[in-house]
């Protein structure tokens, strides 16, 4: 990845044109021709660089949910509860973090009543209480992984 | 709010746009959909925000942003949104949330900083706490040890025929 390609990832982090010539109008702004941006896009693309070009939906508004939840899981149990939650095509994210609280994830479904089932579920086959904290809130930030 | 032809154009762009001169126009074929009602729909989409925004989706690790650090404060109830408001105005918090508290868990704001580096992170939690005046307040670093699963959220549209058993 060289500055230019950083150029393209920070400039299409910030929002793609709705046109009929996206790419031209893009490159134009990037001092790039349009052929140059789509080779180098479709490079970061296939190098794993970009996970994925295109739109971000607003779960809720899609009549879908969202959660972030929680679970406290035994040390050796670990590797286990982790198998077990990340086998849920509901379960989006999975993190372990430092702190007694030590398996974090969200769950998207397209239902509320979704997520309510799914954290059911997840109490059942790891036997593990979940802490379910949906946002109550969301304050705007601008998107900006400087790369 | 949404027809059955912006469902079928959602769910054919979630996985991707066409990196090609004429994207829209791709989509539009395969849909059998003129572009300008691609582009108008589209339009109409993002100004009602169903589509928060069209770009990149980046791996943050791929870019050398290792460390993942949520940061939870415990905030009176009448701080949360000026706190919150302010808080997600500095350019490395990357999402902000009030979540509800919970019985051992006395934490109700939640933002989180993708950092190069652990050090980093903990400098800008600093600069956060005394711009902010946070100090004051109960608060727990809690940085991400590995990343288990990360994908987008899917959207999966509704067919009406899948929930009659014939």
């Amino acid at each position: 990845m060289d500055d230019i390609d950083r150029h393209i990832i920070n400039t299409l982090q910030a929002g793609f044109p709705v046109c009929d010539a996206p790419y031209q109008q893009v490159a134009m702004q990037l001092g790039l021709t349009e052929q140059a941006l789509i080779e180098r896009l479709q490079t970061l693309l296939d190098n794993g660089t970009l996970t994925r070009f295109g739109p971000l939906y607003h779960a809720e508004l899609m009549g879908g949910a969202l959660t972030l939840a929680a679970v406290k899981t035994p040390l050796d149990r670990f590797a286990e509860v982790t198998e077990i939650i990340n086998a849920f095509p509901e379960v989006a994210h999975n993190y372990a973090r430092n702190h007694a609280l030590n398996m974090w994830f969200v769950i998207a479904t397209e239902t509320p009543e979704q997520i309510r089932h799914t954290l059911t579920a997840i109490e059942q086959k790891t036997g593990l209480a979940v802490v379910n904290m949906p946002k109550i809130n969301e304050y705007f930030v601008g998107l900006k992984l400087e790369a | 709010m949404l027809d059955a032809r912006d469902r079928q154009l959602l769910e054919q762009i979630q996985t991707g746009l066409p990196v090609c001169p004429r994207p829209y126009a791709e989509i539009g074929t395969t849909l059998a959909m003129p572009e300008a009602e691609v582009l108008e729909r589209l339009t109409q989409l993002k100004q009602q925000g169903l589509i928060k925004r069209m770009g990149v989706i980046v791996k943050h690790h791929q870019l050398g942003y290792r460390a993942n650090a949520m940061i939870v404060w415990n905030v009176p109830d009448n701080l949360v949104k000026q706190l919150g408001r302010q808080i997600s105005q500095f350019a490395f918090v990357t999402l902000c949330y009030q979540r509800p508290r919970q019985a051992e868990w006395p934490y109700n704001l939640f933002c989180m900083i993708h950092g190069k580096d652990r050090e980093t992170v903990l400098m800008q939690l600093e600069q956060l706490k005394s711009s902010c005046d946070l100090a004051r307040l109960d608060h727990n670093i809690l940085f991400s040890r590995r990343c288990f699963k990360q994908r987008g959220a899917v959207y999966q549209p509704k067919n009406p025929t899948s929930l009659t058993h014939g």
